[in-house]
């Protein structure tokens, strides 16, 4: 798939957005006044700042309010729900917090579970989808949800936890890759079933037109693969292994968890970009690419 | 809504003959044509007249190889459009409710004005049938002609696809693949119909009719052309013999 730089800032932004929000919401840390002001400040410029760069691959972005009307079936749909009633809760928990110096724990509550169902239904858009199968998994959900609770307690200066938790969100993102390795291979699908032709080994012969076409540039991806490898050793040292050595080892400072969060957010945003450039559409097939990983 | 509606008792779809299809793309002109002047948007052609063309298609035709064991291999032109699923991924995923499914007929269309082109859709489609057009900035798909279909202004024998109409190999069948008596559904039943991707739960209402096996030898003249000599004698056999002496010959 198409790794875009619009959706893949705008999920690892609002990934550690809605992950901070959580935390404050939950009371973890309860700051008030000016340091309030600040933690509720960087949540919310992460998470409405990711929300806005998803707009940017809208065709038609002045449309995007109808977005929220087809909940019923659509993640996508849910997504935008959740998140705009979780930013407007926590807006309200914040307001409290850093005017009144009042604490709302049942709002706050509240705002915290749907900041992270806000994620889930991110995550979710993806592993709902068949055609793509490296991505139609339990790990799927796991991932964002793990590395959104791991970024969040980073940012709300917890640092032991940020530590386990990011070591546990790399488990769940090495498991993802192993089994994403085999996910199309597993499917079952492949040219064969694509086209149904039987008879003989099968060979993508000429494709429909001799350039480009939105399908192979959108889901026919197959940019950077070859750096895979490498990319994924990059992506997980900088964004688990080394912050979370960083945060349990390291004497603890701001200038340790700045580190740690650079760290952080330039590995999260390798794995994103690798989550979109190895995952195999179905319709690669029609035009005889993933060869050799179908079963 | 991007609820599925009930499924419906009419299913009006597409057969495409595998075993006839010349791969001429008429269909996918013929598609372009009325699809660009008629329903919608017209379908866009990005630097045309340049170095990298490119548009939006809604038909567009794939071709195989398919190489049995032993004999000739065989080429298969495979035309791929809508497939007007029964049960569309497409129209579920849809955040706006531009993308659904008619009760009455079961095709499957995109409100225009209701698009906002997040390309999801796209993406839950195995098919390849949706496309974003690049100008409009909506999606574009297959509309089973519903602008031809029920046309009472245009003659009856043009109430049917592009596609279907132009083909010159009549190797594309239109009708209700929800009826079991009508043309469409017993072509698919004599010859063996299939649907693609099974294993994506989709459902497809369009069919493919596989090729027909060929016949094992069809080389009718093959034992009177068999090769009079291997191994050349006389002026062939001496100049055979001295150019493999030259250095570089292959032996």
């Amino acid at each position: 798939m198409h790794p875009a730089p619009s959706i893949i800032l705008f999920s690892t932004l609002s990934g550690l957005g809605f992950g901070l929000l959580a935390f404050l919401g939950l009371g973890a840390p309860a700051p008030t006044g000016w340091v309030a002001f600040v933690f509720y400040a960087v949540a919310f410029a992460l998470a409405v700042g990711g929300l806005i760069s998803s707009t940017f691959h809208l065709g038609r972005p002045e449309r995007a309010w109808r977005a929220f009307t087809q909940w019923r079936t659509s993640w996508l749909s849910r997504e935008g729900c959740v998140a705009v009633a979780a930013l407007l809760i926590m807006g309200i928990v914040a307001l409290a917090q850093i005017f009144w110096d009042r604490p709302l724990p049942l709002l706050g509550g509240i705002g915290a579970v749907l900041c992270l169902i806000t994620v889930f239904s991110t995550s979710m858009i993806y592993a709902s989808l068949r055609t793509v199968p490296r991505w139609h998994d339990l790990t799927t959900p796991a991932l964002f949800l793990a590395w959104s609770v791991a970024g969040g307690a980073l940012l709300a200066a917890h640092t032991t936890l940020a530590g386990g938790l990011l070591l546990a969100a790399l488990a769940i993102q090495i498991a993802h890759w192993l089994r994403g390795d085999t996910a199309l291979r597993r499917s079952g699908t492949t040219l064969g079933t694509a086209t149904g032709l039987t008879g003989g080994a099968l060979r993508s012969f000429e494709p429909p037109h001799t350039g480009g076409n939105y399908l192979t540039q959108e889901m026919v991806f197959l940019i950077g693969r070859k750096h895979a490898r490498n990319l994924r050793i990059i992506a997980a040292v900088l964004g688990g292994a080394l912050p979370a050595a960083l945060l349990l080892l390291a004497p603890a400072g701001h200038v340790v968890a700045g580190l740690a969060l650079l760290s952080h957010l330039a590995g999260l945003i390798v794995t994103r970009w690798l989550f979109f450039a190895e995952a195999e559409h179905v319709v690669g097939l029609y035009y005889g690419a993933h060869r050799g990983k179908t079963a | 809504m991007t609820q599925l509606p009930p499924p419906s008792e009419v299913k009006l779809g597409l057969v495409i003959d595998l075993d006839t299809c010349v791969g001429c793309h008429a269909c996918v002109t013929a598609c372009k044509g009325w699809n660009t002047e008629n329903y919608g948007a017209p379908l866009a052609d990005t630097d045309p007249y340049g170095a990298e063309p490119s548009g939006t298609f809604l038909n567009r035709i794939h071709s195989y190889e398919v190489q049995p064991k032993d004999g000739a291999a065989q080429l298969v032109h495979f035309p791929k459009s809508c497939l007007h699923c029964e049960d569309a991924p497409c129209v579920t995923v849809c955040p706006t409710g531009a993308s659904y499914k008619r009760a009455e007929d079961g095709i499957v269309l995109v409100n225009e004005s209701a698009c906002i082109g997040c390309g999801l859709c796209a993406w839950a489609c195995p098919y390849g049938a949706r496309e974003k057009d690049p100008t409009e900035g909506v999606m574009k798909k297959c509309t089973l002609c519903v602008d031809r279909i029920y046309n009472e202004n245009l003659p009856e024998e043009d109430r049917v696809p592009a596609c279907v109409r132009t083909c010159p190999a009549g190797a594309r069948h239109f009708g209700d693949l929800g009826d079991p008596g009508s043309d469409v559904s017993r072509l698919v039943a004599e010859r063996g119909g299939i649907d693609l991707m099974p294993e994506q739960g989709t459902k497809p209402v369009n069919q493919y009719l596989p090729p027909r096996p060929k016949d094992a030898d069809l080389n009718v003249l093959a034992p009177l052309l068999a090769p009079v000599a291997e191994t050349p004698e006389g002026f062939l056999g001496w100049l055979d013999k001295t150019l493999s002496k030259l250095p570089g010959a292959s032996q």
